[in-house]
Formats: C-alpha cells, sequence, structure tokens
C-alpha cells in the first residue's frame, strides 16, 4: 500500500528580469522549470530515494513533499489527502504537517544555535500538543531513541559532534509521531564511519517505527543498502525508475548508466577503473 | 628517471603552541613518494591530511611551525626555501576552485603569467604552452579567452589544474580536490591526474576522505588517524587486506554501489576522531579499537613491518 503519490509534479521558477527591465531591453521571460512531471509512490515502511546531481531538483521535490513549496502543477498527497490543496481545512492542514517531517543536510543550520537541545525538541510536542505534562520525559525517551543521553537535553548545538548533531535532527523529526520522513542528504556533510552510524540508526528507526523515508542523494552507493526503490533525476525529469536491485544489476536509462559507471568503487578492477 | 624517490618525509612533525599546551596536528610521519606514482592521503576529517600536505611546501599558518624531521625534494633538503619549490616543481590544487583563479582574469593570461613566472618563455610561447595545457586537461584550447565564470564546477576546477600544471611540475599536491564535484565531473578530474601521471612521469599526492576516490585513482595510500601515519602501502593490497584495525574500518563502513544487494547494516566504528587536545595516550585509536590490548593503552606502536602502526602485527609476528 502506498502511502505519499506525487503525480505530475512540476515547479517553475520564472528567472526572468523585473517587468520594466524587459520592457526597455526587449529580453525575453526566462522560466526554469526545475521539476518537470515527476511522478513517483512510496510502499507504507519502505524507503524511496531520489538520485541525481547537484541541480537535479531533488530538494525542489523535497520541499514540495513537506509542503514548503507549492507545486506549480500535479499534486502530491499523503494517504490520499493533497498537501496543497487550499481547500484544505486548517485542522486536517496541522494533522497533516504532524505527520510529515524533514532532515537536512547541514545539521549546522537547521538547529537552533540559543537554544538547548532540551527546547529544540520540545518545541514540535507544544506545537502539536503532544505529551502535555510529560515532555521532559518524552524528550529523555527521544534522546535515547537515537543513541544519545537524557543529559544532553540541557546542552547547546554546538557542543556536538556533526554525528551528534544530525542525530538531535532525526530526535526532532521523530518527536512529532511522524510516518513520512523526507531525508535530503542527511549524511552528506558526515565523515564516513559517522554516515555509517547515521545510515544505521535511519534503518533501525524504520524497523521500529514502520516509517516510510523519501531519501535525497547525489550518491547511488549511499542508498544501495538503503532504499527499495530508486528514482533518478536528471534536470528536474524522472529518466528512470526501478527496485534498487533491478537498478544497479539492470540500469536501462544512459544516464543512470553513467552515474553507475562514475561511482568509484572500492575493487576497480571488478570494473573500469585502474 | 633516477631511482631514488622524488619525494621523502622523515618523521615530520608540525605544532601549534597554544594557551592550553602545544597541540601536534601532524606527528612522526614518514612515507615517499616515486617518480610517477600517485600517492592518497585518507583518513577521516581532522586526522592531519591538508596539514600534511602544506607542511611540505611550507604552508604552515603561524603559530604553526614545523617543529621535526625533514622534507626531501628531489635529493635536497627543503627548509626555507620551500616557496621558492611552489609552482615550478611542486604545483597546489585545492578544493575549492574559485579561491585559485581571479575572476576578473581570461583565464589564457591567468595560465601565460604562471608559465611566465616559472619558466624562461616569452609570450607568445606562453600563450601556446597555456593551450596546451588546456587541452591536457581536457578542455577547448580555444576557450583561452574565457572568464572564469563561464565555465561550470568541473571546468573551473580543470582550469585549476590546468594552473597547477602549467611549469611542468614534478609533484603535484591536489587537496579535495573532487569533493565539490558530481560524480561525472570527479571522474573527469581524477582522469585527468592519472593521465599527467602515466604521460609526464609526474607525481601527484592526492588528499580526499573517499575511500572509492582512493581506490580508483591511486597506487599507494597511507591512512591518517589523530595526526599519525596508521597504515600505508599499495592500495589494492591496503583495500583487499587492511591490516590496521582504523583502516579496516574505514574500508568496511564505506558504502558502495557493489554493496546493492545487501540488505544488513554497514559496519560502523564507535566513536569519532578525538580532538587535537585530547589525543588518547599510546594508540591514540585504541579507545575505538575492538581488538586494544593492555599495551596499547600505554604504549605507541611504531610502524610494524613498514606497513602498520598497530601492536597486533607485533603478536603476529612472534
Ligand atoms: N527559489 C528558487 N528560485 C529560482 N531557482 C531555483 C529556486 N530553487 C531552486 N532553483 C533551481 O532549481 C533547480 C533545482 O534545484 P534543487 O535545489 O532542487 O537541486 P538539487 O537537485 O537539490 O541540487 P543539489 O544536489 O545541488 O542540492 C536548480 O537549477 C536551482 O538553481
Ligand atoms: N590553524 C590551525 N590551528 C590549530 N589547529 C589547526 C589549524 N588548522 C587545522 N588544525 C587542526 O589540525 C588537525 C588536522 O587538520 P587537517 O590537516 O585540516 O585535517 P584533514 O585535512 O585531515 O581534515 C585538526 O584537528 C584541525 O582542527
Ligand atoms: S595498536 Fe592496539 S589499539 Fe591500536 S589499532 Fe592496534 S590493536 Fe588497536
Ligand atoms: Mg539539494
Ligand atoms: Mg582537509
Amino acid at each position: 500500500m502506498s502511502i505519499v503519490e506525487a503525480r505530475g509534479l512540476t515547479r517553475r521558477f520564472d528567472l526572468s528580469d523585473p517587468w520594466v527591465v524587459r520592457m526597455l531591453t526587449f529580453r525575453k521571460k526566462r522560466i526554469l522549470t526545475a521539476v518537470d512531471d515527476v511522478s513517483f509512490s512510496i510502499e507504507k515502511g519502505t524507503t524511496y530515494a531520489l538520485v541525481g546531481e547537484s541541480g537535479s531538483g531533488k530538494s525542489t521535490i523535497a520541499r514540495m513533499a513537506v509542503g514548503l513549496l507549492a507545486p506549480s502543477a500535479g499534486t502530491i498527497t499523503i494517504d490520499g489527502t493533497n498537501l496543497n490543496d487550499p481547500a484544505l481545512d486548517p485542522a486536517t492542514r496541522t494533522a497533516l504537517r504532524r505527520r510529515i517531517q524533514m532532515v537536512f543536510q547541514s545539521p549546522y543550520a537547521s538547529l537552533n544555535p540559543r537554544w538547548r537541545v532540551g527546547a529544540i525538541l520540545a518545541e514540535p510536542l507544544h506545537a502539536f500538543g503532544l505529551a502535555a505534562g510529560r515532555e521532559t520525559a518524552r524528550v529523555a525517551e527521544l534522546l535515547e531513541q537515537v543513541g544519545l543521553s537524557e543529559t544532553d537535553a540541557r546542552r547547546f548545538p554546538h557542543e556536538f559532534s556533526g554525528g551528534q548533531r544530525q542525530r538531535i535532527s532525526i530526535a526532532r523529526a521523530l518527536a512529532s509521531e511522524p510516518d513520512f520522513i523526507i531525508c535530503d542528504e542527511p549524511t552528506s556533510a558526515l565523515d564516513v564511519s559517522v554516515q555509517a552510524q547515521v545510515l544505521n540508526l535511519l534503518k533501525r528507526l524504520q524497523r521500529e517505527l514502520g516509517l516510510t523515508y523519501l531519501f535525497i542523494t547525489h550518491d547511488l552507493a549511499v542508498v544501495a543498502t538503503m532504499a527499495r526503490r530508486i528514482g533518478v533525476l536528471q534536470h528536474g525529469k524522472l529518466v528512470e525508475e526501478q527496485d534498487t536491485i533491478a537498478l544497479f544489476a539492470a540500469p536501462r536509462d544512459p544516464y543512470t548508466k553513467m552515474l553507475l559507471d562514475a561511482a568509484p568503487r572500492l575493487h576497480p578492477a571488478s570494473a573500469t577503473g585502474r | 628517471m633516477s631511482a631514488a624517490p622524488l619525494l621523502e618525509v622523515r618523521n615530520l612533525r608540525v605544532e601549534f603552541p597554544t594557551r592550553r599546551g602545544v597541540l601536534t596536528p601532524v606527528d612522526d610521519v614518514s612515507f615517499t613518494v616515486e617518480r610517477g606514482e600517485i600517492l592518497g592521503f585518507v583518513g577521516e576529517s581532522g586526522a592531519g591530511k591538508s596539514m600534511t600536505g602544506a607542511a611540505i611546501i611550507g604552508l604552515i599558518d603561524p603559530p604553526g611551525r614545523i617543529a621535526g624531521g625533514e622534507v626531501v625534494f628531489d635529493g635536497t633538503v627543503i627548509g626555507k626555501d620551500a616557496a621558492a619549490l611552489r609552482g615550478k616543481h611542486i604545483g597546489m590544487v585545492f578544493q575549492d576552485p574559485l579561491t585559485s583563479l581571479n575572476p576578473l582574469k581570461r583565464i589564457g593570461d591567468q595560465l601565460a603569467e604562471t608559465i611566465r613566472l616559472h619558466l624562461d618563455v616569452g609570450a607568445a610561447e606562453a600563450r601556446k604552452r597555456a593551450a596546451r595545457s588546456l587541452e591536457e586537461v581536457g578542455l577547448d584550447p580555444g576557450r583561452l579567452d574565457a572568464y572564469p565564470h563561464e565555465f561550470s564546477g568541473g571546468m573551473r576546477q580543470r582550469v585549476v589544474i590546468a594552473l597547477a600544471l602549467a611549469a611542468e611540475p614534478e609533484l603535484v599536491i591536489a587537496d579535495e580536490p573532487t569533493t565539490a564535484l558530481d560524480v561525472s565531473i570527479q571522474a573527469q578530474v581524477l582522469g585527468v591526474l592519472k593521465r599527467i601521471c602515466a604521460e609526464r612521469g609526474a607525481s601527484v599526492i592526492l588528499v580526499t576522505h573517499d575511500m572509492g576516490v582512493i581506490a580508483e585513482t591511486t597506487d599507494r595510500v597511507a591512512v591518517l588517524y589523530a595526526g599519525r601515519l596508521a597504515e600505508i602501502g599499495p592500495t589494492a593490497d591496503v583495500i583487499s587486506n587492511p591490516r590496521h584495525p582504523y583502516a579496516q574500518g574505514l574500508i568496511a563502513s564505506t558504502p558502495t554501489v557493489e554493496d546493492a544487494a545487501q540488505d544488513g547494516e554497514l559496519y560502523q566504528i564507535p566513536g569519532s576522531m578525538p580532538r587535537l587536545d585530547a589525543i588518547p595516550p599510546g594508540c591514540a585509536f585504541h579507545p575505538r579499537c575492538a581488538h586494544a590490548m593492555e599495551r596499547c593503552r600505554r604504549e605507541r606502536p611504531p610502524m610494524l613491518e613498514g606497513r602498520a602502526a598497530c601492536w597486533l602485527l607485533a603478536e603476529e609476528g612472534a
């Protein structure tokens, strides 16, 4: 059963000069189609990876999926409800927002440096009226869930390493008890050994809590063992979509083949390398 | 081609005096670079990769200083005169291409200037060589008159490599030259580095945190941890049979496209790289090491069998 459905998702950006300038210079309107008619669906409790190079439209899709950006055309629905439906009543919208959370690439930028970790984690609890009267206990539980300790609630984000900060971002996403988490390059800023810790944590949480992930990355290797299904984006278009094992074994699109060939291997003798 | 290595680094030590004591980001590091080879430096952030590269060419920011050891380039010990080697004999490529290019100057002029600074040639010859160095990195020599902003990130990084190569140095130190680039462009840039070694007999030190890049590009690899050399050896050997537990962990935790069929968890090394003011005694890796013995906590292991600084090798030998 699919929980997330994107249908014909499209987002255009207007890069033109202001109208007055255009009138004076006779320059045409310039429209960039960052996401172009993208459709996919994600099975409940699985990971769907969107892979593509810089500028291919990955983060733009993420922002539409979480409701931060409206599509120019097409829809994205969670359990059949359209996030961007203007007719949605506020209570339903809030309920939907609670169920969708996001983890960003830069754990520095996404955590308020002036707040203690406890306050950062309690904020979504207040916003959604969760764990009323037992916030402290819930914060401790969240920290434990991501492999940190209760006492970390008293510390500030800068007192943590990059990997630990990413654990805090994940704990914050978990606070609202979501079923769908969008991870936009969650480990790109981390060292491999720390990346392995964070990827394993995401997998464990998925098993324990039945979470569904949209996992965004430029690195095919990172999703090789994470994703059930992979969509490959090029210039805003989904050029290929297959189950992970099939995609690695027999990529259909030349662009996917190129991405696979260019990905560094640990044992290049088996491939084309030196 | 002479038999002596192009570069020999012996017991290199870099110190930074601070109010809380002396920090040692590079601690007793020794290695050689042969002519025509690519030596990789790999390790997690803070391992001392960049600092080691910078020390070779005398680019340590004060108050940091080289506190011990020596660097022998082409048979001569380099000291205060390191600056004279930069550009002409040792070229450098850094991660961010924009810091190395002047945005206001045509790239052909930047290349020709570098060439004339280091080689005794006239303007016409310099321009001819500039065109050739663009060709060498796979760029259209017809674009000599373009400005940096007219190129994509990958093309700009290749211009930077062309600039580092322009004076035909014997050694190129490339610090994370592809970290900011997409994989397709990364493959092109690494291809250029391999080609200059093969075609010109130049040597390259490639600094990266990416084991896959090491595997695809280098002949030998040095694994650094907490400013110390953990393991060094032929790349294929080190990757298929790492002897140091840190190297083993680094390799096992690297996800690769070769793993697609597996659904298991990635190997994870517990903990993280120590800060410079809290480097553990004995073997710096011991708090994270599953094999740590009593001795590891007290005595720093020397490089054994010319391969790994780990007491396990002494046990095996005994
Ligand atoms: N607010 C905006 N205004 C104008 N253009 C935008 C805006 N947001 C994104 N774009 C453009 O849309 C395209 C896709 O951007 P997006 O951020 O989705 O890429 P990405 O795949 O996430 O890339 P990266 O891997 O570099 O993060 C790019 O060309 C980008 O410049
Ligand atoms: N100017 C400096 N003063 C003091 N310590 C520094 C300075 N620059 C780097 N370091 C420290 O030296 C160590 C090695 O740094 P670096 O060589 O940049 O590591 P790598 O390139 O392997 O990530 C790190 O712990 C870093 O924090
Ligand atoms: S010396 Fe001891 S602690 Fe260090 S890597 Fe070897 S076994 Fe582990
Ligand atoms: Mg992005
Ligand atoms: Mg570095």
